[in-house]
């Protein structure tokens, strides 16, 4: 069960079947979210996205699906907190290992962490939902919070 | 004999960097390696280096400091983990061997 994920997940901040542009606009849309949640400064999605040209977070996973972590420093976060988006149509980050790689992406987690090594356990969740292309496709498949809940009450 | 030191990198040292360390000293320890983690922002690398067996990064890495480096995303994608800790293994009892003499 990802019990962390559920734990720090911010139920505003689950936006589903987003249709985006670009990463950027992605980055912005779950910044915003964690911004009126009280999570993160209004610092973040500036820092997220200014951090996402030079070290890129896109992972190509093993499914149908591709995934971003964005992140940033701790300085623009009031408290960790995470927020999900599922894209209704791919967006293009660049890949972790390989930054001039493009990663067509439709499940992005913005992670808003407080302070070193303190989430580890949401952190090796995440990990392990991105192994999983069958939990993915439960959350891709999901309309509301209440279906996000379940696939990672189940997973 | 000293502890085999690892050094864990990513963009901001506090989020990919933490799931690569705890499984690769997890991973260490079930092989019967007895294996130091260490992590630091990628960019934090050059005054890191001293003392440490091998280097990790989920970062493209560029750089050379006479240690073995190895970058992955196997431990945050699971696409091939298996190999990867093997190499990491190979790499640290080569480093260990040369240790002993």
């Amino acid at each position: 069960m990802a019990n962390k994920i559920l734990e720090l997940l911010v139920p505003s901040a689950v936006c589903l079947r987003l249709t985006a542009t670009d990463s950027q606009e992605v980055i912005n849309h779950l910044s915003k979210q964690l911004l009126d949640a009280g999570y993160v400064r209004d610092t973040f999605a500036k820092a997220a996205m200014d951090r996402e040209k030079v070290m890129p977070t896109g992972l190509p996973l093993s499914g149908d699906v591709n995934a971003a972590i964005p992140h940033t420093e701790i300085e623009h976060v009031i408290k960790c907190g995470l927020a999900l988006a599922t894209l209704e149509q791919p967006v293009v980050f660049h890949n972790m290992v390989a930054k001039d790689e493009e990663v067509n992406v439709r499940l992005v987690f913005v992670m808003a962490l407080d302070q070193p090594k303190a989430q580890i356990e949401m952190l090796r969740e995440i990990a392990g939902v991105l192994q999983r292309p069958e939990v993915i496709g439960k959350l891709m498949e999901a309309e509301n919070y209440k279906d996000i809940h379940a696939a990672l009450e189940a997973a | 004999m000293g502890k085999l030191i690892v050094l864990v990198s990513c963009g901001t040292g506090i989020a990919t960097s933490t799931v690569v360390a705890v499984e690769i000293a997890e991973a260490m320890q079930e092989r019967g390696l007895d294996v130091e983690t260490r992590q630091c922002k990628t960019a934090e690398i050059p005054g890191r280096v001293q003392g440490v067996d091998l280097i990790v990064t989920t970062n493209q890495f560029t750089g050379d400091y006479g240690i073995p480096a190895i970058t992955s995303l196997a431990f945050l994608t699971g696409i091939g983990k298996g190999p990867v800790l093997d190499k990491i293994e190979a790499t640290l009892r080569e480093a260990l061997a040369k240790k002993a003499k």
